[in-house]
């Protein structure tokens, strides 16, 4: 304990004698762990922010797509390009596939719509009432369109929060009329914003699809069935979301008399799938951004390094003394090495302080979402430990292995 | 106490060889005073380290309280110097960033451990009791002197080592080191061995060998 505390002294005095000089360093260390930590943050942040957006489409949620799935290799069709995907399918998925709550095949177009001088293009997506339940949407007024709309082809639509807001501004439009394409339609809900992304549900209409087939002329395939553009459901139980897809794929490959060796003409994708592509990507994201912060707290090591080798050439003559006095080499290493550990943790947890105070603020005023995180705090403050041994190491060595008499010979 | 045997030492420099130590054998005996004298370059210094375990032979044997320390590694000749020898230097070399008993607790980091009241009874001992917390630059050539020697006496060496310890100092305050030194050697019956070309310093110790080219001209037995 005692040889701790004189040794701490020591090294205090060391850092102590040259405060400015000591702080310069530190600041080297201050910087890059804080720009670590605020960079981190904010790749996190970002994470957190889309998985917060792709769980707000529901977790249970399984989309199916004509085309071939995405991927490399080959000449693939993009996906929804092909017409591959039918009403029939969406109806046959409901009735074979066990653990499935709901199915929504869906048809979308891009239509022109009018009110009144207003007028905007937006995707109108031909759907059933499932479709509410199984994408997650919430009514912000009036209600969905019902079971008895989709039956008689109601001409009634849904509409996002950013078309109403294009449309009608802040009149209420429920109950109003609009020209959609060829037809007029009756508004008779709005949805709650999603506030997620370009393309989401705020941007789009929502109408019966049978409504949809006397607007557009809906393609059909060759044995006369009407394509979907896709087709969303739930899964009842979570668990056997990989069963499903299993099932509906082998339903879907019998159903396109699709050969054994061929690939598949539809895609499925689930948000829990999607989840975490996103994650890995957003992770290696973070990843990167980190290491470009890292490279300034690698620049503040060779600050460190250069500040110790002055300082151990300045202090020879006071390595001398230490040594006629006794001192081992292993003295006068860990009381530098300890030196320069001291300056980089000391930068360290200042940086961690700084960083966590930035990213706060940040998220805070509302620029960006951060969120740091217990291991990015850890890893700042061990890297920098490790850095001052690290950078320290060599000047420490130096230090030792002076020749007494001639470091009490010098100036 | 102190026995050497044909020690040699030789300094590369450059291509040739400087051979600053020919062979010297002497004996010093336990509470002796002894003063070394010779002109510069005589390797007063050298020899003087040597003893003091700062630098090892080329050549030749060493025993210091009956044990070879000639061959002994840097660790170990770090230990004995830390346990048994107390260094005086010409330039005193204290630790300007330090107070007075700061520097003589110095004294005792590598040697067993700090207890500030033995530094401040050896600052005492010294006649620094009023001046502890003053920095060298603060205190006299003669006061800064004393520090060292509180530095060197606080760890109870056997063997006070003093290399030109007035060079720097007016008469009177050379004076008063020696006086410390000789006191201490009767008191407590430290060995001191003390370099110095000064013939009236020399005159108070009991034995003067006389060093010239490396070689010992007198004085190597009493």
């Amino acid at each position: 304990m005692k040889k701790w505390s004189s040794l701490l002294s020591t090294v205090w005095l060391g850092i102590s004698t040259h405060k400015l000089r000591s702080f310069l360093t530190m600041l080297g260390i201050v910087i890059g762990v804080g720009a670590v930590i605020i960079l981190m943050s904010i790749g996190k942040g970002a994470t957190a922010q889309i998985l917060a957006n792709i769980q707000s489409m529901g977790s249970d949620l399984i989309t199916i797509r004509p085309g071939a799935s995405f991927g490399f290799g080959g000449v693939r069709g993009a996906g929804g390009s092909t017409q591959t995907l039918t009403i029939e399918d969406a109806e046959a998925i409901a009735e074979d596939v066990p653990y499935i709550s709901a199915v929504a095949p869906s048809y979308s177009s891009n239509l022109q719509l009018v009110v009144g001088s207003e007028n905007t293009n937006s995707q109108v997506t031909g759907t059933t009432p499932e479709y509410m339940a199984v994408n997650n949407l919430e009514i912000a007024s009036g209600s969905f369109f019902t079971e008895y709309d989709y039956q008689r082809g109601a001409k009634v639509a849904v509409l996002g929060s950013s078309v109403k807001e294009t449309l009608f501004g802040d009149d209420d439009p429920i109950g109003q009329q609009m020209r959609m394409g060829t037809i007029i339609v009756r508004v008779v809900g709005v949805l709650e914003s999603k506030e997620v992304m370009m393309g989401g549900p705020d941007d789009a209409i929502f109408i019966p699809l049978t409504a949809m087939q006397q607007t557009v002329a809906q393609p059909k395939t060759a044995q006369g069935q009407s394509v979907v553009s896709s087709v969303s459901l739930t899964v009842s139980d979570e668990k056997q979301t990989d069963n499903v897809i299993a099932d509906i794929t082998s339903l879907l490959r019998t159903r396109h008399r699709l050969a054994p060796s061929a690939d598949d003409d539809f895609n499925i994708m689930s948000t829990a799938e999607i989840a975490k592509t996103i994650s890995e990507t957003a992770g290696t994201m973070t990843l990167l951004l980190g290491a470009i912060a890292a490279i300034s707290l690698l620049v503040g090591g060779i600050g460190v390094m250069n500040i110790m080798l002055v300082s151990v050439l300045e202090r020879t003559r006071e390595i001398g003394i230490r040594k006629a006095l006794g001192a081992r080499e292993h003295d006068i290493w860990i009381q530098f090495l300890i030196e320069a550990a001291f300056l980089t943790l000391s930068g360290g947890i200042i940086g961690v302080i700084i960083g966590w105070l930035v990213a706060y603020f940040v998220n805070s005023m509302g620029l960006m979402t951060t969120v740091v995180t217990a291991d990015i705090v850890i890893l700042a403050v061990v890297v920098s430990v490790s850095i001052g041994l690290f950078f320290g190491f060599y000047p420490a060595w130096n230090a030792s292995r002076l020749n007494p008499i001639e470091a009490l010979r010098s100036e | 106490m102190i026995k050497l045997e044909d020690i040699t030492k030789v300094y590369p420099m450059g291509k040739r060889e400087l051979e600053v130590l020919k062979g010297i054998t002497m004996t010093i005996k336990q509470g002796e005073l002894v003063a070394i004298m010779g002109p510069s370059g005589s390797g007063k210094t050298t020899l003087l380290n040597l003893i003091g375990c700062l630098d090892k032979p080329t050549s030749g044997h060493y025993q210091l309280e009956g044990r070879e320390v000639s061959r002994l590694s840097g660790g170990e000749l770090a230990k004995i110097r830390g346990q048994k020898i107390g260094f005086i230097f010409q330039t005193f070399n204290l630790l300007s960033r330090l107070t007075a008993l700061a520097n003589v607790e110095l004294g005792m980091t590598y040697a067993g451990g700090v207890d500030r009241k033995r530094a401040l009874e050896a600052l005492a001992s010294v006649g620094l009791s009023e001046r502890v917390k003053h920095r060298p630059v603060e205190l006299s050539g003669g006061e800064q002197q004393r520090v060292a020697i509180a530095r060197a006496l606080v760890k109870n060496p056997t063997l006070f080592l003093a290399d030109e310890p007035t060079g720097q100092l007016d008469s009177h305050s050379g004076e008063e080191i020696i006086s410390i030194l000789t006191s201490l050697h009767a008191e407590q019956g430290i060995t001191v061995l003390l370099v110095t070309h000064d013939a009236n310093i020399a005159s108070h110790c009991q034995r003067i060998i006389h060093l010239k080219d490396g070689e010992i001209t007198a004085g190597e037995s009493s």
